[in-house]
């Protein structure tokens, strides 16, 4: 029998809220209407989720989706043992039966023929037909689906089908207001407002350029490293090329740039 | 020095020339007091040296004016070095631009200022005169002298400022690479007069060039300005008389061309500090009427202007105070004297320099009030362009003096050249008398000629140089005229049996979407059926295959491919044994290959080439990417006609462009030709065929693969110097028509 216990969130997960996504998601888990979360990378969209998990007091069971990952990658497939084969549970079945919310975290990376797996779970049927083993699973009462996906990927290929897309209510997310982000910075890394402050205005000079040369501007997460760095005791301006230019870009230009804002912040 | 040693001195420079006399004893006291003896001996003899080459008394007075500071600053060997290179000059047909050679000498041994670089300044000189200097036979010693000899030595000084050593060599190499043969042209380039010679100077000037770090103050504004600005370059390299200051106005913002590192600040940061004060003023700064003003006034108002800008600027990047302040001058309190000069820009300087550092030196108690009110202002929630402006007009009225209106301007340390020249701050209602109409209004661009594109601009590789010369060939690009579209239908009829194996191959490329793999150790899904047979065995005693498993794999085709044909006067020939030119099997051949990628899907454009001196490379566009294979391709293709030279390597580079943004996959040029490439205009036959070499190895590191289709039977002599060994020579034209399509199957499959 799988251990139920290992997905529950224990600890309370800092989590600041942007506006009212917190209400929002309570009503569509009262509901239990899939919840799909969009963002650029690294906003707390994952955060988010297990804070609603913790909140909710619920399993959580996240899946990371790859290009390499199948259906049943997700659903379960059968393995083999001494007496003949096994059926072993997908994180997907596993958590239709225990009433678990099922975390797929970006969705996109997974081909699309992988993800048409997830509808019949995600409509008025909430069952999840294994065909292979001949059963069909009802989903316990508790179950949600939530999927993430970044739609800054500029790619006609990374992208989902309209009939997956039209089974989500949609939160849609994005890096925090300046003054809220630092305030989270400070908080989640426990370092002064006003390294916080200024960490955030190389962000913003980092999300400026998204577009041109960068896929990505710099995220929440990148600028909690760089606060970790510098109150590890950290220069400054070291610990933000480490954290915050050396990772995102391998651009020349890019990164002088991004060192010269970098050091008009610090001076 | 006495009369003795004088007349002794006198004695050793055997030269007779009266006008000697009248200098000699200035020079030997300057001489005595900067050589040693045995220099002294080295200078006479050099300069008797130079009087025996009977160019007059001129170039001997030079010498001995010039050459005591010279010997003093780079050593005494160069006297001797000096007098060697003149008499060889004197033995050659350009005597008379020695008094240039020496007049300039002081100046230049500045410039690069040790023996050894002078040395090779000598041998410079002396190469450069060697290789212009012509005779008319070319059997004996030049007769004609240099044409551009006396003007380059004229302009060594200048060419130095601008230029490092290897710069200025590179630079000479150029022009006479280019127009050793052309004696009118060869002046205008060593006189600075062409377009080429000028933008080859530019490439060469030391210090961070604009032209390549244009993006990284396009990140930069972007970054920390979030503004999209557009740069417009200067040069103050030709300009002596007024030097332009950076400007911005409906344009663009102007930013000269390039920067030298000044003051431990490298060039890209003097850029970023003026770009920056630029955005700041965007950001922040209005516009006054100026008319109400008195010049002064507005002096002031710009410079305080200035300050609030870059103060607004500092509380959002810190560190830009750093920079600007390393490159502010710092203005000495007591240096102007008010009563006898003009000190306005010295007391403007210097408050701006006490608003850029807070610890700043000044005590003067008028300067320090301002500075404290203009704090006032700016801890204000509001404030504008008119409040400083108010505060301005008041500090000038504080401050006057008599000698404001003084013609000598105290000028030291208050010039602040990161600064822009705040035109922009300034409305006028009334046209002012005194100021400079700095724009010209435009006349509208004339439109002509509007079924053709401008050129495009691309540069060649000259191998003989090691470097590209910039924007050589000009292409332009054209549709294809077109004529009936039945032509074609016609050849694929022709061709039907053929097209029906081609079919067969074609559909074995067809991508299949999804396909399965079987017999795998590791996979996504069990294999049943031979996870049961393994099982069988298993329990039987039998060895059992591991390869229970299985795994699915995508089997997409995403190929873009560019057809560049070959469109000069020789695919006109009919070859040995052929009823058919080359141009009409090419026709049937690039038939049947659309007809064929249309089949399998591929994106895919067609464009021909041909070229009539660097001036004119013609691109004729065929089809496009999104275009499909229709009538008004096919009637394209069946009026496709040949003429001129084979220009490849622009073609080359101009198909690449079009590849470059394809998002397929793989991408693929196929070049088809009948022969190597040549222009009526380049005599040397490997330029050429390098160039498309540089262009092939280009692409390559695009990601885009080059395959040539070669129709010469001749071809091997050239074919792999250019496209190494992705090539094919098909020797008998007839079976083109096959052979295209199926290479392209064998090169995609």
């Amino acid at each position: 029998m799988t251990n139920i216990e290992q997905y529950h969130i224990s600890k309370a997960p800092y989590y600041k809220a942007q506006a009212d996504e917190v209400d929002l998601y309570q009503a569509a888990y009262d509901e239990r209407l899939p919840v799909m979360l969009k963002g650029p990378t690294g906003c707390g969209k994952s955060r988010f989720v297990e804070y609603m998990a913790w909140k909710l007091n619920k399993p959580l069971i996240t899946m990371a989706c790859n290009e390499d990952m199948t259906a049943s990658d997700l659903v379960g497939r059968y393995l083999l043992d001494a007496n003949g084969t096994r059926w072993l549970d997908g994180p997907l079945t596993t958590a239709a039966r225990i009433g678990a919310i099922c975390y797929l975290d970006e969705i996109v990376e997974a081909r699309q023929d992988t993800t048409v797996v997830i509808h019949p779970l995600t409509d008025h049927r909430r069952s999840l037909p294994l065909d292979k083993k001949g059963e069909l699973v009802v989903a316990h009462p508790d179950f949600q689906l939530v999927i993430s996906y970044n739609p800054g990927y500029q790619s006609l290929m990374k992208d989902l089908k309209q009939s997956t897309k039209q089974r989500f209510s949609a939160l849609i997310f994005d890096y925090p207001t300046a003054e809220l982000e630092a305030e989270i910075i400070a908080k989640e890394t426990d370092s002064s407002l006003d390294i916080a402050k200024k960490l955030v205005k190389i962000g913003e000079t980092a999300r400026n350029l998204k577009g041109h040369g960068l896929d990505e501007g710099i995220s929440t997460r990148l600028l909690v490293y760089a606060a970790r760095l510098i109150k590890r005791g950290i220069a400054p301006i070291a610990a933000c090329r480490m954290s915050l230019v050396n990772p995102i870009t391998d651009d020349v230009d890019i990164r002088s740039t991004l060192n010269h804002a970098i050091t008009a912040v610090f001076a | 020095m006495n009369d003795t040693d004088l007349s002794n001195y006198r004695r050793q420079l055997t030269c007779n020339f009266k006008e000697i006399d009248s200098v000699f004893a200035d020079c030997l006291k300057g001489a005595e007091t900067l050589l040693s003896p045995s220099g002294i001996k080295d200078y006479l003899e050099g300069a008797s040296l130079i009087c025996m080459i009977g160019r007059g008394v001129e170039p001997v007075l030079v010498y001995l004016e010039e050459m005591p500071e010279v010997a003093k600053r780079l050593g005494e060997p160069i006297l001797s070095l000096v007098s060697q290179t003149v008499w060889k000059i004197s033995r050659s047909p350009n005597g008379n631009s020695i008094p240039s050679f020496l007049q300039t000498l002081a100046e230049v041994s500045r410039r690069l200022a040790s023996l050894e670089l002078l040395n090779n300044y000598c041998a410079l000189i002396l190469e450069f005169m060697d290789r212009t200097s012509t005779s008319i036979h070319h059997n004996q010693s030049a007769t004609i002298s240099s044409p551009s000899l006396g003007d380059l030595l004229k302009r060594m000084p200048g060419l130095l400022q601008e230029l490092s050593w290897q710069g200025l060599r590179n630079w000479i190499e150029y022009g006479l690479a280019h127009y050793l043969h052309h004696p009118e042209r060869q002046r205008d380039y060593f006189m600075l007069q062409s377009a080429d010679s000028r933008a080859m100077l530019q490439r060469e000037r030391h210090g961070t060039l604009y032209a390549d770090h244009e993006r990284q103050l396009d990140l930069c504004m972007r970054a920390l300005w979030d503004r999209e600005e557009h740069f417009l370059p200067y040069s103050d390299a030709f300009d002596q008389l007024r030097k332009p200051m950076p400007y911005f106005d409906d344009r663009g913002i102007r930013v000269p061309d390039v920067y030298d590192d000044r003051d431990g600040v490298k060039g890209i940061d003097r850029y970023r500090a003026l770009i920056s004060h630029v955005a700041a003023h965007k950001r922040w700064s209005g516009t006054i009427i100026a008319d109400n003003y008195s010049p002064f006034q507005r002096v002031a108002i710009e410079l305080f202007e200035d300050s609030r800008v870059e103060y607004l600027a500092m509380q959002q990047y810190p560190g830009l105070r750093t920079l600007w302040l390393a490159l502010h001058p710092v203005p000495d309190q007591d240096a102007c004297d008010p009563e006898k000069e003009s000190c306005i820009r010295h007391r403007l300087a210097m408050f701006s320099y006490a608003i850029l550092n807070p610890n700043h030196p000044y005590t003067e108690p008028n300067l320090l009030e301002f500075v404290q009110r203009f704090h006032e202002i700016m801890v204000q929630p509001t404030h504008s362009t008119a409040d400083v402006a108010a505060l301005a007009i008041s500090y000038i009225a504080r401050t006057r003096r008599q000698a404001d209106l003084a013609a000598k301007v105290y000028f030291t340390d208050t010039e602040i050249d990161y600064r822009d020249d705040n035109r922009h701050l300034w409305r006028y209602i009334e046209d002012g008398d005194e100021e400079e109409l700095f724009e010209e209004k435009r006349k509208p661009e004339q439109t002509q000629d509007t079924d053709r594109l401008p050129p495009r601009h691309y540069h060649e590789w000259d191998y003989q140089g090691q470097m590209y010369r910039p924007d050589w060939v000009s292409l332009y690009e054209s549709l294809h005229p077109s004529t009936s579209p039945e032509l074609i239908d016609k050849l694929l009829l022709k061709h039907q049996a053929l097209a029906k194996r081609l079919k067969q191959l074609l559909d074995l490329l067809k991508p299949q979407h999804y396909v399965r793999v079987r017999y795998q150790e590791e996979g996504s899904d069990l294999d049943l059926d031979v996870a049961i047979r393994s099982l069988i065995d298993l329990k039987s005693g039998v060895q059992p295959d591991p390869r229970i498993n299985m795994s699915h794999r995508h089997d997409g085709r995403d190929i873009a491919v560019m057809l560049l044909l070959d469109l000069s006067e020789s695919v006109n020939q009919i070859p040995a044994g052929c009823e058919q030119s080359i141009l009409q099997f090419s026709q049937e051949a690039v038939a049947l290959l659309a007809w064929a990628i249309e089949c399998v899907g591929d994106e895919f454009a067609i464009a021909g080439f041909s070229s009539n001196t660097r001036h004119e490379v013609r691109y004729q566009h065929i089809k496009g990417y999104s275009e499909i294979w229709d009538d008004r391709v096919k009637s394209r293709l069946s009026a496709m006609q040949a003429g001129y030279s084979t220009r490849m390597g622009a073609a080359i580079r101009h198909a690449g462009h079009y590849l470059k943004s394809r998002k397929a996959e793989k991408k693929l040029l196929l070049i088809l030709t009948d022969g190597e490439p040549h222009d009526i205009d380049e005599a040397d036959p490997r330029l050429l065929i390098e160039d498309a070499h540089k262009a092939v190895q280009e692409l390559d590191r695009q990601g885009i693969y080059t395959f040539c289709v070669n129709l010469d039977p001749d071809a091997d002599t050239y074919v792999q110097d250019v496209f190494g060994k992705q090539y094919t020579v098909i020797d008998r034209v007839e079976r083109l028509p096959q052979k295209l399509p199926e290479l392209f199957v064998a090169l995609t499959r």
